[in-house]
């Protein structure tokens, strides 16, 4: 069954996109990276070591020719900031795709979204595929849309929070008026808040911490694979209505 | 000439942007470099010229999700 994500003019095979932070090292990085199935990964822009150049790079262990690599403006608290690191990423990488963040707040990571609304219109005019992280607020989102982002990416709950889907009402409001891709990005903390994600109808989940800081980072990334997986399908075919009584699924013909 | 390199002061006597990423053993293939706040398109940095107290950043691609 055909069922292509498409965002942007550029076609993903996993609806699982994930992050590459806080891992042990970049081998423990590239196995979760692999195990996930996940083509699109999210990297930060940061300064090169210049004084210690024996330093590994991130890209000898995800081959971009693999991947696509989806540059983040992570740590950029205003608009000048956030408009310096996409217009570095895209120079540092091989696509105009820039996961926008335009940060408000250290404590709660959430996003200054008038800052982000003023990052994603300058960054659409300069020809950028912009994914911005935003509030579950429908309103925001449809005000990127219009701005010209290529998909909105409403959180789910604080970055690294893992406190799953805290307002799914939201979500489901934002999916229901968006016409462009609608992925949660932050907020999972296990396989099945992605499958809540998928479930309602967004058309894929971003994840870093609940892959990186499991346990077993591994397994949990082939949980989220699973997840992601089963959250779609689950979606596509149509949940039976709810009931308050129950109703027997086996035949009262032919009891004796 | 003296210029300053991500943060820190550096001492170089090469001319070119091309021959600055060299001298720092810099792969250019997987950098973005910035001079006095310009991002400088990679096809240009081979003659990008270097003049005393610029101000140069090189930044790559780092494990990152999101906030920080």
């Amino acid at each position: 069954m055909e069922d292509k994500l498409i965002v942007g003019g550029i076609e993903f095979k996993s609806r699982l996109w994930v992050g590459t932070g806080k891992y042990r090292d970049f081998d423990e990085t590239a196995r979760a990276v692999e195990a996930s199935g996940a083509d699109v990964v999210t990297v930060a822009v940061r300064r090169v070591n210049i004084t210690d150049r024996k330093t590994a790079n991130l890209l000898d262990y995800i081959d971009p020719k693999k991947y696509k690599i989806l540059p983040n403006t992570a740590g950029c608290y205003n608009v000048e900031d956030a408009l310096r690191y996409s217009r570095l990423a895209r120079e540092a990488g091989v696509s105009d795709m820039i996961k926008l963040e335009v940060i408000g707040d250290e404590k709660t990571l959430f996003p200054d979204t008038i800052g982000l609304l003023k990052a994603t219109e300058e960054l659409a005019k300069e020809g950028f595929i912009v994914f911005p992280y935003t509030n579950d607020d429908p309103i925001m989102a449809k005000r990127l849309e219009n701005a010209g982002a290529a998909a909105v990416m409403p959180l789910g709950a604080p970055i690294g929070s893992g406190l799953g889907i805290r307002n799914p009402y939201n979500i489901k409001i934002i999916l229901e008026a968006a016409k462009v891709p609608v992925l949660v990005d932050a907020g999972v903390g296990t396989a099945s808040d992605a499958t809540i994600a998928m479930e309602l109808g967004c058309d894929a989940v971003l994840i870093n911490t609940a892959i990186a800081d499991a346990k077993d980072p591994i397994a949990m990334a082939e949980a989220m694979k699973h997840a992601v997986i089963a959250g779609r399908l689950s979606f596509k075919a149509g949940r039976m209505g709810k009931k308050l009584y129950a109703t027997a699924s086996s035949p009262f013909d032919g009891m004796l | 000439m003296k210029i300053r390199v991500n943060g820190e002061d550096y001492e170089t006597s090469q001319q070119t942007l091309s021959g600055l990423l060299e001298e720092m053993k810099v792969r250019s293939g997987r950098v973005a470099v910035e001079v006095n706040l310009k991002v400088i398109k990679r096809a240009d940095t081979a003659d990008y010229p270097i003049n005393e107290g610029d101000v140069i950043e090189v930044v790559n691609f780092v494990g990152g999700g999101d906030g920080r």
